[in-house]
C-alpha cells in the first residue's frame, strides 16, 4: 500500500492555516450529512477516492464518528481510473469501516445498456446510466456527491438538495426554493435526491482543509515524474489508453493532477508542488480554472455539464 | 486595498498567517436590482477585479476583444438562449480579509420567490439604485418602486446589513449633486420604514469605480469601496441571548467514540437555534414534556464544549428519555414571577410554549395560488406536520408591503395568512427567533416547497 500519503511530508505549520471560514464550511458540510441520515431510507455517498470525495469523508468522520457512518459508498468505476486512486479508495473505506458498493461501466455494456460509439470512446458520459441502474438496484432515495459550485456555471445554479425525477433528470427550472436550513426532502416512489455538502467550497477551501487536517490523498495530487503529450494547450499522460498521437513528442514533465477522474479524459498540471500547503499558494496564484486546465470533455460545448446533469450526470 | 496575488499568498503563508482576525467568516451576500441597473456587471466587477475569475472563464465571455461582465454570471443555456436569468446563482471570491459567498437572485418577474430564497441564507444584501433612472436634480426625488420593494423584503426577512450602491453615477451630468439627493432619498426612505443602512456608496460597476478600486472623491465620497464595506459587515447575528431551542436533527444511537461520552447514552445531535446548549441546562423535551439536565455537549466535530446558536451540537442528558428526530431540547419552564399579593404561585412558563394556530407572513412561491381551506406539508426545524390555511387575511402591497383585501396569494404574493395545526409547535415571531419563526409550506400532492412562512 503505497498510495497513501506520507503524512510527515505535509508541513507541520500547515495548521496555522485554520480559520474560521474553514470551521464553517466543515460545519455545514456536517449538517448536511447528518440530515440525509436522518431524513432520507436509502442514502448513499459517491466516493470515488478524489479529493473532494475525501474532504467529504473525512467531514462524515466527525459527523457520525469511525466505524458509524450510516450509509455505503458507492463507486461508479468506468475501468478507466488511475489505479493508485482505486487502491487509495479500497484503502480508506476499510479505515473506515465503511461499506463499498463499486459498480462499473463494464458490466453495463456488458448487459448492453451503454453501447460505446467507438472503442475508444470516454466512459465518463456514460457514468450516468450505470449510476442509474445502481440507484434501481438498490433503492437508492439520496446520493451524496462531492460537486462544488465554483466548478462549473451550471453548478452554481443546483441546490444543496437537488431534486431528481424518475430518469435522475435535473430540472434547472423547476428547482424547489431552499429557504433557510429547511430542506424539503419530499418525493415520490422511483425519484431521488443528489445532495452537495460540500456545494459552498472553493478548489482553495479544499486545499486549506486539507493543509488543515492532515487528509492523506492519493499520490497523483502531488508532484511526481510523468510522460505526457501536449495536445491543445493540455497535458495528455501517456497510459495504454491514451496513448500518443502521430507526431507527438513524449516529454517526461513534473506534473500534478489537480483533479482525478477517468483516465481518458484527465490531464495534470505541471507544477512543482509536493504538499497541500503548496498547493494552496499555488492555488491562489493560479490563473486557469480546475475544469479548464484538466479536463478534455468539458469543452466540447459551452452547456456541456448542464446537458449532461439533466441527462442524470452528477 | 489592493489585492494582488503575492499578497494573498503571503496571507497565506505560514509564517504570517495570523486567526487575529474575528470577522473572517464568510459573508453570504445577496444582490438585488433589476436586470438594467447593471447588477450582472456589479458581480462581474467584483469578481474580476478581485482576481476570482480565472482566465479560461474571462475568455468564455470575450466578445469581440471586450469582456462582457454581465456574461459571467448567467450559467445557463436556457439564460443565454433567452437572456434572461432564472434562478439563484452562488459565487465565490475571497479577498486577503475574507471570503464572499454571493447570493445572485434575478432581477426579473419571479422575484419574490428568487428573493426571498437567496435573503434566507444571507447576511448582508446590496441594493442596487440605478441613477440614470431618477430625477436626480429633484432633492426631493422619488426612488423607483423596486428600490423600496427589495429594501422592504430584505428587511421582513432579517437580512441583517443593507448597503446602497448607487450605480451609474458615471453616465450623469453632475454626480456628485446627483449622489447627495439620491442618498438623502435612501436615508429618508430607511429611516421611514425602519430600516437600518449599513452604507451607501456610490459605484460605476461598467469603470469598476469605488467597487474594488477606490475613486478618491469621487461624488464628494471619501467612504470605503463596496467590497471594503462588505468586507467589515458582520454575519448575520444568532439568537444566542435567547432561552435554549435545539431542534432534534439526528439521533444517535450507539455511543460515540468520544472518550467522554458514557456508554449507552444516545446523543441528540442539532443546530441550536437559540440560546446556548451547556451542561448542567435544565431542559425540558417538546412534545413530551419529560425533564432533563445536560450532561455533556460536543461541538459539530465532536469535541466537548458549550455551543451557541447558529452552530450544530451534540446533546447528551443525565437520563434516558424518549427523544426522536423532530422533537426539541427546550429550556425548561421557569416559575413566573408572581406579584407580592398573589397567593397562588402560578405554574411555571415554558419559554416556547407549543401553538396550534399560527399568524404568520407568507411568501408565496408555488404556481398555483394559496387558498384557504387547504393542507399543506409544513416543515418547521426537523418537524413535519399538517397544516391548514384557515384564512387569508390580507396580502401585501409589493411596493409598500401595505395589507390589501385579498382571498388568496397569487404566485411572488406576500400576505398574512391564518394556519391551523395538527399539532402544536414551539413556534415563535420571526422577529424575535429566526429559526423558531420560520416554516416552509409544501404542496401534499406536487410536494413543491410552496410558500416561505414567517411566524408573527
Amino acid at each position: 500500500m503505497n498510495a497513501r500519503t506520507d503524512t510527515a511530508a505535509l508541513q507541520p505549520a500547515a495548521h496555522h492555516l485554520s480559520n474560521r471560514h474553514l470551521d464553517a464550511l466543515e460545519e455545514e458540510t456536517i449538517f448536511i450529512l447528518r440530515e440525509v441520515a436522518a431524513a432520507f431510507e436509502r442514502p448513499a455517498l459517491l466516493f470515488s477516492g478524489g479529493k473532494d470525495s475525501l474532504v467529504m469523508l473525512k467531514c462524515a468522520e466527525k459527523a457520525f464518528g469511525i466505524g458509524h457512518i450510516p450509509y455505503p459508498l458507492l463507486m461508479i468505476d468506468t475501468g478507466h481510473n488511475f489505479p493508485e486512486v482505486t487502491d487509495f479508495r479500497d484503502f480508506r473505506a476499510e479505515e473506515l469501516g465503511a461499506e463499498l458498493i463499486v459498480r462499473s461501466v463494464e458490466d453495463s455494456m456488458a448487459r448492453g445498456t451503454v453501447r460505446l460509439a467507438h472503442p475508444g470512446e470516454s466512459r465518463n458520459v456514460h457514468q450516468s446510466v450505470t449510476l442509474l441502474e445502481a440507484i434501481e438496484e438498490f433503492r437508492f432515495d439520496a446520493l451524496i456527491g462531492g460537486a462544488r459550485r465554483d466548478e462549473e456555471k451550471a453548478r452554481a445554479k443546483e441546490r444543496i438538495f437537488s431534486h431528481r425525477d424518475s430518469f435522475g433528470q435535473w430540472q434547472p427550472k423547476a428547482q424547489r426554493p431552499e429557504l433557510w436550513t429547511l430542506f424539503n426532502t419530499r418525493i415520490a416512489p422511483g425519484e431521488h435526491f443528489r445532495v452537495f455538502p460540500i456545494s459552498n467550497w472553493t478548489e482553495l477551501d479544499v486545499w486549506q482543509y486539507i493543509a488543515r487536517e492532515n487528509i492523506a490523498l492519493p499520490q497523483l495530487y502531488y508532484a511526481h515524474q510523468r510522460q505526457v503529450v501536449e495536445r491543445r494547450g493540455l497535458l495528455v499522460p501517456v497510459t495504454p489508453l491514451t496513448p500518443p498521437k502521430d507526431g507527438e513528442q513524449i516529454e517526461t514533465r513534473t506534473v500534478r493532477f489537480r483533479t482525478v477522474g477517468d483516465i481518458t479524459c484527465t490531464c495534470p498540471v505541471e507544477s512543482p508542488a509536493a504538499s497541500a500547503h503548496d498547493i494552496v499558494i499555488e492555488t491562489l496564484a493560479a490563473e486557469v480554472s480546475e475544469r479548464g486546465a484538466t479536463r478534455m470533455d468539458d469543452k466540447t460545448s459551452e452547456a456541456s455539464m448542464e446537458k449532461r446533469k439533466k441527462d442524470g450526470y452528477f | 486595498m489592493t489585492i494582488t496575488i503575492n499578497s494573498i499568498a503571503a496571507h497565506a503563508d505560514p509564517a504570517s498567517a495570523t486567526d487575529q482576525n474575528n470577522h473572517n467568516s464568510a459573508l453570504r451576500f445577496i444582490t438585488c436590482g433589476s436586470v438594467d441597473d447593471g447588477k450582472s456587471t456589479l458581480i462581474g466587477r467584483l469578481l474580476v477585479d478581485s482576481r476570482a475569475v480565472l482566465q479560461d472563464h474571462i475568455a468564455g465571455v470575450t466578445r469581440s476583444g471586450e469582456v462582457d461582465l454581465a456574461l459571467l454570471t448567467d450559467g445557463l443555456s436556457a439564460e443565454r438562449e433567452q437572456g434572461i436569468t432564472i434562478d439563484v446563482a452562488y459565487r465565490y471570491f475571497a479577498t486577503e480579509e475574507r471570503k464572499f459567498i454571493i447570493g445572485d437572485a434575478p432581477g426579473h418577474e419571479q422575484y419574490t420567490r428568487n428573493m426571498v430564497t437567496a435573503a434566507s441564507q444571507a447576511d448582508a444584501a446590496v441594493v442596487l439604485v440605478d441613477a440614470t433612472k431618477l430625477d436626480w436634480q429633484n432633492p426631493h426625488l422619488q426612488l423607483l418602486a423596486q428600490t423600496r420593494r427589495h429594501s422592504l423584503l430584505v428587511h421582513l426577512l432579517r437580512v441583517h446589513s443593507l448597503v446602497f450602491a448607487v450605480n451609474k453615477l458615471d453616465a450623469v451630468a453632475d454626480p456628485a449633486l446627483a449622489f447627495a439627493h439620491i442618498r438623502a432619498a435612501l436615508a429618508q426612505f430607511a429611516q421611514d420604514a425602519g430600516i437600518t443602512v449599513a452604507a451607501t456608496v456610490p459605484v460605476s460597476a461598467l469603470k469598476g469605480w469605488n467597487v474594488v478600486d477606490a475613486q478618491a472623491g469621487w461624488c464628494g465620497y471619501q467612504g470605503p469601496t463596496l467590497l471594503q464595506v462588505l468586507e467589515q459587515l458582520p454575519n448575520q447575528p444568532t439568537d444566542t441571548a435567547l432561552p435554549l431551542a435545539l431542534p432534534v436533527q439526528w439521533v444517535e444511537k450507539t455511543a460515540s467514540a468520544s472518550a467522554n461520552t458514557s456508554q449507552g447514552r444516545r446523543v441528540f445531535w442539532g443546530r441550536v437555534a437559540a440560546g446556548v446548549a451547556q451542561v448542567g441546562a435544565q431542559v425540558q423535551v417538546f412534545p413530551s414534556g419529560q425533564r432533563a439536565t445536560v450532561a455533556q455537549v460536543l461541538d459539530h466535530a465532536r469535541r466537548p464544549q458549550d455551543v451557541a446558536a447558529g452552530l450544530s451540537a451534540g446533546v447528551v442528558l443525565d437520563r434516558e428519555v424518549d427523544v426522536s428526530r423532530g422533537d426539541w431540547l427546550l429550556a425548561a419552564p421557569q416559575a413566573v414571577q408572581a406579584a407580592e399579593d398573589d397567593f397562588d404561585t402560578p405554574a411555571p412558563q415554558s419559554p416556547w410554549p407549543g401553538q396550534r394556530e399560527l399568524q404568520a407572513t407568507v411568501a408565496w412561491m408555488d404556481d398555483e395560488p394559496l387558498v384557504a381551506g387547504r393542507v399543506y406539508w409544513a416543515l418547521h426545524g426537523h418537524r413535519w406536520v399538517k397544516a391548514k390555511v384557515r384564512r387569508v387575511v390580507h396580502q401585501l402591497d409589493i411596493h409598500t408591503l401595505a395589507a390589501q383585501d385579498a382571498a388568496e396569494l397569487a404566485p411572488n404574493a406576500i400576505g398574512h395568512v391564518e394556519l391551523l395545526l395538527q399539532e402544536p409547535l414551539p413556534a415563535a415571531p420571526f422577529t424575535r427567533a429566526r429559526v423558531l419563526g420560520a416554516m416552509i409550506l409544501v404542496d401534499t400532492a406536487s410536494h413543491k416547497t410552496a410558500g416561505a412562512v414567517l411566524v408573527n
